[in-house]
């Protein structure tokens, strides 16, 4: 098991932190045309979602899986949007993205009042602290290892 | 467990057939008195719910009829407009009939000429080489299931969370379109299937399904 990146969007579809763990492929395009072909795709699911539903959605949209990967993905109710790849088989990367919101985006983002919440987030003790959670998950199991 | 709509997406993302099994209709009728406790704003020719929520009508549904009177775009059946209707304090207490929007044909042609892109975009993002697009796309009121084959037709299901086996009823799905819709010699490639053998067929292949699960097939 395996997770190769994350994504993190504000309400109006600004990429505010982007970091890869085990990424073999990339698009060849920057990453600032990456995130936003990203946010469009996220941003027509959503739609997309909403008017298939057979009957009234609450959560709406939750993952994605292709062949190779899955793509999990979290709205708070405030348009927060985390976005997370793994493997197919990884197991409740819900929950994981919850944790990243509460103790990790809350305590070091939303409670420095040095950071706008509009920027990308440059905070290197949100950085240590989110690649902290993301490698002692039981998800992250490194390929090279 | 159910299986709600198949859908068949030709090689260039035109909807080529679709087919409902089951759509359960919701539908609210109610009595209102003045003033209204919901926020209505009209909308891509229908007046829908933009705030407030009451028993069971929500945001994003629709008004249908007004005292039994069906609605059209903004007006009721007797010709008058509805939102003067319902700002008119003496017409109260008012009957007021809401539901789910349903997808028109053309609704359900643009939706699947939508998946295309997602699909494609899916796979260009991928982190990792080689990889397909959507296979399985989850929300919380149900699951969609895409099959594409070698030549690029994509086989579609929506079911619901827990019905298992999906992936081999669209297997068994691009069986019957081989069968019956590419050896029907007045079906031309690539346009909307009207075979009415490959209809029946899938049809009591989906009940089967629903009721006896995959292995039955």
């Amino acid at each position: 098991m395996t997770i190769h990146n994350i994504y993190i969007f504000n309400k109006n579809g600004n990429l505010l932190y982007y970091h890869e763990w085990n990424r073999i492929k990339q698009t060849g395009m920057t990453r600032d045309e990456e995130a936003k072909l990203m946010y469009g795709m996220l941003f027509s699911i959503k739609s997309f979602v909403n008017k298939i539903s057979p009957t009234d959605p609450k959560e709406g949209f939750l993952y994605y899986k292709t062949s190779k990967y899955t793509l999990h993905y979290f709205e708070t109710l405030t348009g927060l949007k985390f976005v997370l790849t793994t493997d197919n088989n990884a197991q409740l990367v819900r929950e994981l993205l919850q944790q990243i919101y509460n103790q990790v985006y809350v305590e070091y983002v939303v409670k420095n009042p040095l950071i706008s919440l509009s920027e990308p987030i440059e905070s290197e003790i949100f950085k240590i602290k989110l690649d902290a959670l993301i490698r002692q998950s039981s998800i992250f199991i490194s390929k090279a290892a | 467990m159910v299986i709600y709509t198949i859908y068949v997406v030709s090689k260039s993302g035109g909807l080529i057939f679709n087919h409902d099994h089951t759509i359960s209709k919701i539908e609210n009728e109610k009595t209102f008195s003045y003033p209204l406790d919901l926020k209505l704003k009209y909308e891509n020719k229908r007046i829908i719910v933009e705030f407030g929520q009451r028993d069971g009508i929500r945001p994003g549904h629709v008004l249908y009829a007004v005292n039994g009177k069906e609605v059209t775009n903004c007006q009721i059946d007797d010709g008058q407009d509805v939102f003067e209707v319902l700002e008119n304090k003496d017409q109260y207490p008012l009957t007021l009939k809401f539901g789910r929007p349903k997808m028109t044909t053309n609704e359900k042609i643009f939706l699947a000429s939508m998946f295309y892109p997602l699909f494609a975009i899916a796979s260009q993002l991928s982190p990792e080489p080689k990889c397909s697009g959507i296979e399985i796309l989850e929300a919380d009121t149900f699951k969609l299931y895409c099959f594409q084959t070698l030549t690029g037709v994509k086989m579609m299901a929506v079911a619901d969370k827990n019905q298992s086996g999906v992936e081999l009823l669209l297997k068994k799905i691009y069986e019957l379109y081989a069968d019956y819709a590419l050896k029907n010699p007045f079906y031309s490639l690539e346009m909307p299937i009207r075979c009415e053998l490959f209809e029946t067929n899938l049809k009591s292949v989906l009940d089967v399904v629903e009721k006896s699960g995959v292995s039955s097939i």
